[in-house]
């Protein structure tokens, strides 16, 4: 199933898209010139340009990480071509001509009939009548003040903005993969809240139907000013297939005084097949800068996809009260490999954080939760909760736990909750002697451990999170 | 209670099981009919819990030989979970625990998951909400059962209550209950016997897996067996009950003479 729902998601447009090619794709290998080629292309100012090559630079001279607690061949930085002109999807006309096997999925996963025609690439305009959903939530938005679209658009339309934020969360040589990202990026998004504003919807990738393909070195920056609240969705249930390996992404989050930004993940690239072979490489630097007063910087994920993530969507605590969260489950089944966590950085005084992770391993998975919490010398009055508890389904998966604790300041309170289960025979038998097979049983187990993460997704996510957790470990008990 | 013209419910013969390659049951005939309760008594060791098990379709134990029928259904043909909508109910003698899963959602599900099976409509939460109160008012079950998870941090009299609060839902046709009455003091052991009589009637039966004759004193069984080293060695009355009480197992192993099967 996996190869149908890729070759039809990847297929590139056959009809129109001849004569361009050969001048739309650079050469594989990264080196300035490439770079160069890629800052031409989007038509950026100079100062970008330097921007990349700084960060190129800082690259050359760092080493792939090997701490991380996941295996994979060395990657031949060289066999990437860095840039090419977006991919067109094919356009069907209606829904009937969607592969059946692809609606199936989305059936299975409940997506939404509107967003499921947009994902199979039927056009859109078969669907909404004449203007597009894009369009209008776009004016919307506009008319409050908020800056939403590609990071290629505001690079063009608000290049101050990007420039005054840009690389302030994740420095150029921040770590090896943000580095890579700095110098190579292609696109991604952009938000800008402006003072005051709370932003009347939750901004989703998805209404950016005319960036969709933003490739596999995304950029995202989002400002909140001062007072302003937004909260974020990224990606969606739906699975995401895609030819390239390796995905470095990087999400810059900066919250001023009051202002809040909630960001939500779910996660469903392509993992490999049973077997472990393919898959997506998911090396991603996402971070937040609680900058001003009584800010709050809120991740939530739902990581279900990938061959391997490495991420550690983090908070930098500046501001004094300021607040950061990180709610997290990570799912693997098969031989995944997820090495995921938080950082929660305290440096303003009496700045609070929660980490809430939950590790479910299934198959020949390997799952581990890696989090720092540092309490800076500044940061007085500082509370952090943190709690990781693993759950494991069969006998041949892992999960590990590596938190670190730096305690800086002995006016901080720092507590740490740890616990390992697993699902067991016996439990799956007492819900099949009351009329519960196996594959519910296991949905309602997973589900009572995740909700204290899920009731954080905004509702119809939250849904959709439970089903998908349901599909991705269907099989692998009993 | 025997009545004249009840059905045959349940109808074991010759079972024969194996756990790691070692025989646990070794020949067990056993006839059940609607109305009945049969009482199965035994040492520790007897077979008599794993014979309640095997009965609801334990992974863990081998069938080597036999058959067991139910409403003339073969019952070993089906999954645990088949042989528990055909009505089938084994009330645990160690009601695992299960974390994060609200007990009010899971006793939701497994009764809409029975109302589904009778072709019935689901109940909403709401509904249903109201439908498990009266039923744990009528057992005298604390209303903060609904909140808690699935047995987690329940004493040993809460987990045997939510058991039979659970064979109050699905209203079983045929319930056996493993050592139901272990672990129970005296006002604990009453209720739930109490329950358990308000459950049974002409249309159901009802085995209790006891090692004691105390909780027959509260549920008067129409059957008692005894079984020894995986075998029913002796089949009587209510009065085989109070003697083995009276003279303990060893009475039975130096009589001699087992009869077999009702």
């Amino acid at each position: 199933m996996s190869a149908v729902l890729k070759n039809l998601i990847n297929q590139p447009y056959k009809h129109g898209f001849v004569t361009e090619i050969e001048s739309d794709i650079a050469p594989k290998g990264l080196n300035e010139d490439t770079i160069r080629l890629i800052s031409t292309k989007k038509n950026e100012p100079e100062w970008l340009l330097e921007f990349r090559l700084k960060a190129y630079q800082q690259w050359l001279k760092m080493t792939e990480p090997t701490w991380p607690n996941v295996k994979y061949p060395k990657i031949d930085f060289q066999a990437i071509s860095y840039y090419a002109a977006p991919k067109q999807k094919p356009k069907l006309k209606s829904m009937d001509e969607v592969d059946p096997e692809l609606l199936r999925t989305f059936e299975k996963l409940g997506v939404p009939m509107h967003e499921r025609a947009v994902l199979a690439g039927v056009a859109v305009d078969v669907i909404f009548d004449s203007v597009s959903v894009a369009t209008t939530y776009k004016h919307k938005l506009a008319e409050v003040g908020i800056i939403f679209g590609s990071f290629s658009e505001a690079v063009q339309e608000h290049p101050e903005l990007v420039k005054k934020y840009l690389g302030t969360v994740v420095p150029v040589g921040d770590n090896y993969y943000a580095a890579l990202n700095s110098a190579v990026f292609t696109d991604g998004s952009f938000c800008f809240i402006p003072k005051g504003v709370k932003c009347p919807m939750d901004l989703s990738t998805y209404f950016r139907i005319n960036t969709q393909e933003s490739g596999q070195f995304e950029r995202t920056l989002i400002i909140a000013e001062e007072g302003a609240s937004v909260s974020y969705l990224e990606g969606c249930t739906a699975p995401k297939f895609d030819t390239n390996q390796l995905h470095a992404a990087v999400v810059e989050l900066i919250a001023l005084d009051n202002a809040d930004i909630k960001y939500s993940t779910v996660q469903n690239w392509y993992a490999g097949d049973e077997n472990g072979i393919g898959g997506i490489y998911n090396f991603v630097t996402k971070r937040g800068l609680a900058k001003g007063i009584n800010s709050r910087i809120s991740w939530t994920q739902v990581e279900t996809g990938s061959a391997i993530t490495w991420k550690y969507p983090s908070c930098v605590l500046q501001g004094e009260n300021s607040v950061g969260e990180f709610y997290s489950v990570a799912v693997t089944n098969n031989y995944q490999q997820a090495d995921t966590g938080t950082k929660m950085v305290h440096i303003g005084k009496n700045t609070r954080s929660t980490i809430v992770s939950k590790g479910i391993s299934a198959g020949h998975s390997n799952n581990s939760y890696r989090g720092l919490v540092r309490i800076a010398p500044t940061a007085t009055g500082a509370h952090n909760y943190s709690q990781c508890d693993s759950m494991l389904i069969g006998n041949q998966c892992s999960a590990s736990t590596f938190p670190y604790i730096q305690v800086l300041n002995n006016g901080a309170k720092v507590e740490h909750e740890a616990s390992t289960s697993k699902i067991g025979e016996e439990q799956l038998f007492y819900f099949a002697q009351r009329g519960i097979n196996n594959e519910e049983a296991v949905s309602m187990i997973i589900n009572g451990f995740c909700k204290d993460v899920f009731q954080q997704l905004p509702m119809e996510f939250a849904v959709e999170a439970t089903q998908l957790l349901g599909f991705k470990l269907e099989g692998s008990v009993g | 209670m025997i009545y004249q013209d009840s059905e045959t419910l349940l109808e074991v013969c010759g079972l024969r099981a194996n756990v790691n390659n070692i025989e646990i049951l070794k020949g067990i005939d056993l006839v059940v009919r609607s109305g009945e309760v049969h009482a199965i008594m035994g040492t520790n060791g007897s077979g008599k819990s794993t014979l309640a098990k095997v009965l609801a379709g334990h992974v863990a134990y081998e069938i080597t030989s036999g058959t067991v029928f139910f409403k003339g259904k073969n019952l070993l043909n089906l999954a645990p979970e088949d042989r528990a909508r055909e009505g089938v109910f084994l009330g645990f003698q160690y009601p695992i625990e299960i974390p994060g899963v609200a007990n009010n959602q899971f006793l939701r599900l497994i009764y809409n998951t029975m109302r589904i099976q009778h072709g019935k409509d689901e109940l909403d939460p709401l509904e249903f909400d109201d439908f498990v109160r009266e039923k744990m008012r009528l057992l005298e079950i604390n209303p903060d059962f609904l909140d808690r998870s699935v047995n987690e941090g329940f004493s040993g009299g809460e987990k045997k209550r939510n058991e039979i609060l659970q064979m109050a839902l699905l209203s079983p046709k045929l319930a056996i209950l493993d050592e139901t009455d272990s672990g129970l003091d005296i006002d604990a052991l009453r209720v739930v016997a109490q329950g358990i009589n308000q459950l049974t009637n002409r249309d159901n039966a009802t085995i209790l897996v006891t090692h004691y004759q105390r909780l027959l004193n509260h549920i008067v069984p129409d059957y008692v067996h005894v079984m020894d080293s995986g075998r029913i060695i002796r089949t009587g009355d209510k009065e085989l009950a109070l003697e083995l009480e009276a003279h303990g197992y060893d009475w039975i192993g130096t009589e001699h003479c087992a009869i077999l099967g009702t």
